[in-house]
């Protein structure tokens, strides 16, 4: 089933954070490798706020993908939404990636603000992509303020640890079927991707993973083979795990050779 | 011989008049500021001569010409101090030591044990890489030699503004204006850098320490007398906008981090300018008519000048294809 994220179908369920990368050159070919749809974009790092950032952004848009504004590092309603206005000007989109930090350790959402902030940018004409833990009661309350798009995290930001909690995100998938969801956050290794996908999720949104790759192009180019594998993987009707064995070839009538 | 305009002069502009200079070429440099000026974003650098450190996020070049630094800056100056570089990591990060050990080579892990004989100011690290090959220097010091070493050998140095140098203009010329030079050069972009200056008399390091981090890796460079450098952001703008609150907080913490007597440290100076690069961070040496664009230095400034001045040199005189050249290069 294909779910469009406020209209528009992604070509591929990759998107790739633009922060972190050695140069602009491995950011680029990292792109060019992953066949990314969409690019976060931090707008407080990479300002692209005053004249002065617009390298960086010419840069991005040469990428010829989907812009996804963020907050990053945001910790309040009000820094969120101010952020979100200063993005919705400079990158000339309604889409806004929104994050509300309630912990600096953790970098975990704080969803109340989180709701909050969804509710005043959605009313106010975005189209808000909310950073969110795997809590369905939340979910819930994101979609009531205005999201048609979820993205509950895998593990906490840049920590690699993968899907810390599938049966959460499982229970998500079941709980929303018509949402299009999308794993932010946590991925470490391709297999994590893979595993998102093959929950039914359409799409992962990744950076650290990538940038800090030792190979970034070779480690996007992976992360583009897992998510293609996943999806395929899912679209297919994978088996359901049992307790017991089952031999796959028949023990009836086999040679009796000994 | 016509005397060879050099436009600019921060390093680049000094390291390639002085080489100039030391090959018998006749030099004049135009520079707005008399240098060494704050205006050159060299006189805000770390001074770090660590090309096998620098590999961990930059190309394989930057190991291959950064060793042409060491001989150069001794050569011309006698500011390098050879006592090697550390790398370090808070408890917490210490997988970032792992990491940064497998994209680097060249150095010996280092136990607490040692690390707090070589350094006994870094106690709240628990060990780290050792670079003992690398160096540093003051570059202030090392800018001023390069114009004392200049004024000795006759060369004119004009202070005034100067229009933009084109490739059929009468003179041959060397654009060493940095960022300014993105007026003719498209693909230059600005890399703000914030930094500090601060003296610390309780702390003292021999060498320059790196402390990894995942999202704040910071260095601190010491100066001499418990002065010391404290460095840098890398923000992809060219705002030269003052330093904001956040990047002060999180130089400032992670010092403190290494050790607590920075809590009272002086600071002296706070520094904001914007480093000239290309998409790879890796310099370029353009030639076009009468003009020769020498650019995108980056973070590399001290550690690559040296060997852009080499190639700027072999290529005015013996019109030799620059290996910091690309296929726009060489015209």
């Amino acid at each position: 089933m294909e779910r469009s994220f406020y209209g528009t179908t992604l070509a591929s369920p990759l998107m790739l954070g633009t922060a972190g990368y050695p140069s602009p050159a491995t950011l680029t070919a990292a792109f060019q490798a992953s066949g990314a749809s969409v690019a976060t974009v931090s707008l407080r790092r990479e300002s692209g706020a005053a004249r002065e950032g617009q390298d960086f952004w010419a840069m991005i848009q040469a990428l010829d993908v989907k812009v996804l504004p963020n907050t990053a590092g945001c910790h309040t309603v009000k820094e969120a939404v101010t952020t979100a206005h200063m993005a919705r000007e400079v990158f000339g989109t309604p889409w806004i990636k929104l994050e509300v930090i309630g912990d600096d350790d953790t970098l975990q959402p704080n969803v109340f603000d989180l709701v909050e902030a969804a509710r005043v940018l959605s009313a106010d004409g975005f189209q808000v992509f909310p950073y969110t833990t795997d809590d369905l009661v939340v979910a819930d309350r994101l979609l009531e303020a205005g999201c048609e798009v979820l993205m509950p995290w895998g593990a906490p930001i840049g920590s690699g640890r993968g899907l810390n909690n599938p049966f959460a995100l499982r229970a998500m998938r079941a709980h929303f079927p018509d949402v299009p969801l999308v794993v932010d956050a946590g991925i470490g290794l391709p297999s994590h991707a893979a595993a998102a996908m093959e929950l039914g999720y359409d799409a992962v949104l990744l950076n650290t993973a990538v940038s800090k790759a030792g190979d970034p192009a070779m480690m996007a180019r992976a992360f583009a083979d897992a998510v293609r594998a996943g999806a395929a993987a899912h679209a297919a009707d994978p088996m359901e795990p049992r307790d017991m064995a089952a031999p796959s070839t028949p023990v009836l009538g086999k040679a009796f050779l000994s | 011989m016509k005397p060879v305009t050099v436009i600019g002069a921060g390093v680049a502009g000094l390291c390639v008049a002085t080489e100039l200079t030391a090959r018998g070429v006749p030099v004049r440099i135009i520079d707005r500021a008399k240098p060494p000026s704050p205006k050159a974003c060299s006189w805000w650098a770390g001074g770090m001569l660590a090309p096998w450190c620098e590999r961990e996020s930059a190309e394989e070049e930057v190991i291959r010409f950064g060793q042409e630094a060491f001989g150069w800056w001794q050569r011309h100056t006698d500011c390098v101090r050879q006592e090697g570089s550390l790398v370090v990591a808070l408890g917490r990060d210490r997988q970032e030591l792992a990491r940064f050990g497998r994209r680097t080579s060249g150095y010996q892990e280092v136990d607490r044990a040692t690390l707090r004989e070589m350094e006994p100011d870094a106690a709240a690290v628990h060990g780290g890489l050792f670079f003992p090959d690398e160096a540093h220097l003051s570059p202030r010091d090392a800018l001023a030699s390069l114009v004392d070493g200049l004024e000795a050998a006759g060369v004119v140095f004009e202070e005034r503004e100067v229009a933009t140098p084109e490739p059929d203009g009468p003179d041959l010329t060397i654009d060493c204006r940095g960022l300014a030079a993105k007026d003719r050069l498209d693909d230059l972009r600005g890399v703000r850098g914030e930094m500090v200056v601060l003296r610390c008399p309780d702390v003292s390091f021999r060498r320059p320490i790196r402390m990894l981090h995942p999202r704040i890796p910071i260095y601190l460079v010491p100066r001499g007398e418990g002065v010391f450098m404290l460095g840098a952001t890398m923000i992809e703008t060219s705002s030269r906008a003052g330093v904001t609150a956040r990047s002060l907080l999180e130089l400032l913490s992670a010092a403190y981090a290494l050790n607590p007597a920075f809590g009272e440290a002086e600071i002296l100076e706070i520094g904001v300018d914007v480093r000239p690069a290309f998409a790879d961070n890796l310099p370029r040496i353009r030639r076009k008519g009468n003009v020769i664009r020498a650019n995108g230095l980056y973070r590399h400034g001290f550690l690559l000048a040296p060997s852009l001045a080499r190639m700027v040199a072999d290529l005015v005189q013996h019109d030799i294809q620059p290996e910091f050249s690309d296929d726009q290069a060489y015209a």
